[in-house]
């Protein structure tokens, strides 16, 4: 299967043309719903196939028909035609682009990730964009579809240019499936509508965008390819200094992607697409492209330590600060927004101290459980007829069963709740961090212990307690159908199972950690090469030293740490539910600015966007007055210099032509005198002349 | 006797006729003068004749003699034709080909 590597970004492409243009207007519902749900279940079966055939590498016949079989390292590349044929390089080798896909043990990860979590919410689009009209049915399914073909365009590219435009692709749909609702407002408090919360996220993304193209940039003049792994086998040749550089400015991208201070601000406001984007791109995919980069470019950020304390420390503090703001947002789409800043800083935290496959490992549970916990928000706002405010939920959990359950399992799996997945891959990161710094452990702790809270929070406002909403919503309250639940079951299943195959083998020294072991290849290549202790070889060389206690030890703190969390957040909003409101009074102060999101996007607004909208307003006037003054005094100075010319054409030549005339009619009045018709006269002027003539020759000869 | 004399009284006449040609109205009248002018001519190759001794003078003179005979005879010709259609000699009137 793995020849049909390139099959896998084509088939949701096509269901992209195919429901972009057929699908509003000329498909049948049905139809459109099998294109887009069956290119993306297509791409899933071919990525499975795809991957079972990477694990029997050494069976497979060597070299099949145009790939690249590298079977030390795990990865096959398959180059499907040239791109950019950029001619010879300084050295003389022709230099060229090709579209090369690549599959690894690593990308074969979010290939699953992506095309598995991909299709099911698909499926669940399907029952959730129902209510809307024929025409942006099929639009939703074409900009979904299109997605997805970026997306494992980004996943499977093997070089940066391929994977740049997947990267490119998915801020693209991202905006165009934020923005999706284009003629509805979003925000009241800030006058903000859904196209602008699109925009807003574009050009986020694109800030972002300008760092990992100077990166990438600087990398090709550094190692002369474009090609990931020919970047990586440089690595070492490098220096210093360019890899730290290109290490940082790539993780400026990252920041954009996933969302990291301080270019988090698009994420809460992209919550104003419909909630099945907010699961597929903003919580399981296009968020974790950053991540998946940096783990991609890992024997690069290895060779820049400082590099990857900068990433730490940025996922740390990400990390805390979101969940922070979490705690008190009442939209229950941006607590969960939020929550994923928060645990994308998990991620990105994990990268920065050398925890890979920790990073991985916690991208693919927090697929599962945050994808599951949107899709529920999706059906509590679906059964509550679009109201998202938690403060008018409550008591939801008699009419919502199967929301409720599934909603339960994610919340547990997020607060990293034993033996649910989130425990595994959030455990593995802290004590990767602890490792490191035991600031950063501290933390990281920390934010576990908020993200327990406010999840239990969440949960309690919306399926506990007293029923907060009117008759009216309540007659509406129902289950979603199946096409919506059934999703919810497998990634409830998922959430619950999924750590299983990464458990450390401090916890069970019978069973391999299959997960570590899986993406070894990967990983333990670049640690093992440049081995100053951030590889995953070195680290795992130095956990053998650490006593398995300490290890065991810090997995029951961070249980005590996610309970305790449950538990104050248990008080505070079902035993005690005064308080909360008394914690608000007595730190009056410090309660506005977290409520108001540490008045991140006013500062941005004063300082950067003022200043920006100024020099756009003086660009306008210098354009309008100056620019369009000249071409308009172009054209005045031709009207004046017409004029002069029309006047000096009347006046002065035609002037000239009509004295002519003048001076002949003036003439000829005179000279018409002198035929009076008169024979006399004729004879009078005969004399005369002969008297003159004859008296000048009679003068001027001599005697 | 001086030519000069002869040649002055020819100039005399010649001037009186030419003016008269010019001034008189009456077509009679300016044939008449238009006569005189002639003579004075005649007189002139006449006296030029007589100083030199020689007949060309005498013969020319018939010549002109002839020449004006038959020219007033046209000229009166005219001058009835005139008259006949405008019951007027006054030439002031055969002003057609004025502008």
């Amino acid at each position: 299967m793995l020849h049909l590597l390139w099959l896998i970004p084509l088939l949701p492409l096509v269901g992209f043309v195919v429901n972009g243009l057929l699908g509003g207007r000329v498909l049948p519902r049905r139809v459109v719903t099998v294109v887009g749900c069956g290119t993306v279940l297509l791409a899933f079966l071919v990525s499975l196939g795809a991957v079972a055939s990477l694990s029997d590498l050494e069976g497979a016949a060597a070299s099949p028909e145009g790939l690249q079989v590298d079977a030390a390292a795990h990865r096959v590349v398959q180059e499907v035609g040239t791109w950019l044929p950029l001619g010879p390089g300084p050295d003389g080798t022709a230099l060229s682009v090709s579209w090369g896909f690549a599959l690894d043990p690593l990308s074969a990860v979010m290939l699953l990730v992506v095309t598995g979590v991909g299709f099911l919410i698909h499926v669940y689009s399907a029952g959730y964009m129902a209510p809307e009209p024929p025409a942006a049915y099929g639009r939703f399914f074409a900009y979904l579809n299109l997605f997805m073909a970026m997306m494992l365009t980004l996943v499977l590219g093997s070089s940066l240019p391929v994977l740049f435009i997947g990267w490119e692709g998915v801020g693209l749909c991202s905006y165009l499936l934020i923005g999706f609702y284009y003629d509805r407002p979003f925000d009241a408090a800030t006058g903000l509508t859904c196209a602008d919360a699109g925009r807003k996220a574009f050009i986020t993304n694109r800030i972002g965008d300008m760092g990992f193209v100077l990166g990438m940039l600087m990398l090709f003049g550094a190692a002369g390819t474009l090609d990931v792994q020919g970047i990586l086998g440089q690595v070492g040749t490098l220096g210093g200094a360019v890899c730290t550089a290109a290490a940082l400015l790539i993780f400026l991208g990252v920041c954009g992607k996933s969302a990291q201070i301080p270019l988090h601000v698009w994420l809460p406001d992209a919550m104003a697409g419909p909630t099945p984007v907010s699961a597929l791109i903003h919580a399981a995919t296009m968020v974790t492209a950053g991540v998946y980069v940096m783990c991609r470019m890992a024997p690069l950020y290895q060779a820049a330590p400082e590099a990857m304390t900068v990433v730490a420390v940025v996922g740390g503090l990400t990390a805390l600060f979101a969940a922070t703001i979490g705690l008190l947002q009442d939209d229950i789409k941006k607590v969960l927004a939020y929550s994923t800043v928060s645990q994308l800083g998990y991620m990105v935290m994990a990268v920065g101290v050398g925890a890979f496959t920790a990073g991985v490992f916690h991208l693919m549970t927090h697929a599962f459980f945050k994808a599951l916990l949107f899709l529920g928000a999706g059906s509590v706002i679906h059964a509550m007829s679009g109201e998202q405010n938690i403060r008018r939920m409550g008591g939801l959990g008699r009419y919502l069963p199967w929301t409720h359950g599934t909603f339960l399992v994610a919340g547990l799996a997020i607060a990293g709740i034993f033996p649910l997945s989130g425990f595994f891959s959030k455990d593995e990161i802290l004590w990767m961090a602890f490792d490191r710094s035991k600031l950063l452990w501290l933390v990281g702790a920390a934010g576990a212990f908020l993200t327990a809270f406010y999840m239990t929070r969440l949960y309690i406002m919306v399926f506990h307690g007293d029923e907060r909403f009117d008759d009216e919503t309540r007659h509406h309250l129902h289950e979603s159908p199946r096409s919506m639940t059934v999703p919810l079951v497998v990634l409830a299943v998922l959430s619950f199972a999924g750590g299983w195959i990464g458990i450390p083998k401090a916890l069970a020294p019978g069973i391999p950690n299959l997960f570590e072991r899986y993406l070894s290849p990967v990983f333990a290549a670049g640690g093992a090469a440049h081995g100053e202790g951030h590889g995953l070889a070195a680290a795992a060389a130095h956990a053998v030293h650490v006593p398995v206690g300490l290890e065991l030890g810090m997995m029951a703190l961070s249980m005590i740490i996610a309970l305790f969390g449950i538990f104050l957040g248990w008080v505070f909003y079902h035993a005690r539910p005064d308080t909360p409101a008394r914690w608000a009074e007595s730190a009056r102060g410090l309660y506005r600015v977290v409520v108001n999101k540490y008045f991140v996007d006013e500062i941005y607004g004063r300082i950067i966007l003022t200043p920006y909208y100024a020099l756009c307003r003086a660009a306008s006037w210098f354009d309008r007055y100056i620019v369009d003054g000249a071409v308009n005094g172009a054209g005045y100075f031709t009207l004046g210099t017409s004029y002069t010319s029309v006047g000096f054409d009347t006046y002065i030549v035609d002037g000239l032509v009509n004295l002519t005339g003048y001076t002949v009619r003036g003439a000829s009045w005179v000279f018409r005198r002198f035929q009076t018709g008169i024979v006399q006269s004729y004879a009078t002027a005969m004399v005369l002349g002969i008297f003159i003539l004859v008296s000048v020759y009679l003068l001027t000869t001599a005697p | 006797m001086p030519v000069d004399f002869f040649l002055v009284i020819a100039a005399l006449l010649f001037t009186i006729g030419s003016v008269g040609v010019l001034i008189r109205r009456n077509a009679i009248v300016m044939l008449m003068c238009v006569e005189l002018m002639l003579n004075a001519v005649n007189l002139t190759f006449v006296a030029f004749a007589q100083e030199g001794q020689r007949m060309t003078g005498h013969v020319f003179a018939f010549f002109v003699m002839t020449v004006a005979a038959a020219e007033a005879a046209v000229g009166l010709a005219i001058v009835i034709a005139l008259f006949r259609r405008r019951r007027t000699t006054d030439v002031d009137n055969a002003s057609l080909m004025r502008w």
